[in-house]
């Protein structure tokens, strides 16, 4: 049953990868890669059942941790332009001294 | 009382694949990009919520121990709270960037079309 789960996560990550390939807009491509990110966790964490070493359990927390945190970033990179300075996008306030 | 749980373990596995899979045909098939965070939605909550029980059933099958249950418990409910919000965010940059809804420009369409066979 490990190995049917195995291959329905290939399976999908397939076919968002299709999708991340294909997709229109930059928000299709980057809702593709949220979920392959999100898939990447759950096939970490069935191969290290596969494989009798459920240390890999550790690995997989990181990966949602970081794929969580490259969304978030890649998303306020473009919506704002830059990383920093994210509340000064509406009303860029020239006075400087 | 082992085979009820291999049995169980069985179901959620299936359960899972299956959700994983029709969140994955609804990606590639749908047509528009708020109507692909539906799908995305269904394979990460339902799909993934299903597999990770599946494992920890497994744990207790195989007797692991209690550390491998808790770290699957902790990555259900991270990916359930960071999955939504993440959709979220990607749904108000859209907006942001000027992505429309299609439907929205269909029943306008459909008003013009109206309007005009009046």
């Amino acid at each position: 049953m490990l190995i049917a789960a195995t291959t329905a996560i290939l399976i999908t990550m397939l076919l968002a990868l299709t999708r991340g390939i294909l997709g229109p807009t930059l928000y299709d491509r980057i809702l593709a890669a949220n979920m392959l990110g999100t898939k990447t966790v759950l096939i970490i964490a069935v191969l290290g059942f596969i494989t009798g070493r459920p240390a890999f359990l550790d690995v997989a927390l990181v990966y949602a941790l970081i794929n969580f945190i490259g969304v978030i970033a890649v998303l306020k990179y473009f919506e704002y332009g830059s990383l920093h300075h994210a509340e000064k996008h509406d009303t860029p306030d020239e006075e400087q001294p | 009382m082992q085979s009820v749980l291999v049995i169980l373990e069985w179901i959620c596995l299936l359960g899972g694949s299956f959700f994983l899979l029709v969140g994955g045909i609804g990606i590639l098939r749908f047509p528009d990009l708020f109507t692909r965070f539906h799908a995305t939605s269904v394979s990460d909550t339902m799909g993934a919520g299903l597999i990770l029980t599946g494992l920890m059933i497994e744990t207790l099958v195989q007797q692991h121990g209690f550390t491998p249950l808790v770290k699957l418990l902790m990555i259900a409910v991270f990916l359930m709270i960071t999955s939504p919000s993440a959709t979220h965010a990607l749904a108000k940059a859209a907006i942001h960037g000027g992505v429309k809804p299609r439907l929205a420009d269909r029943a306008k369409a459909q008003d013009d079309e109206n309007g005009a066979d009046r």
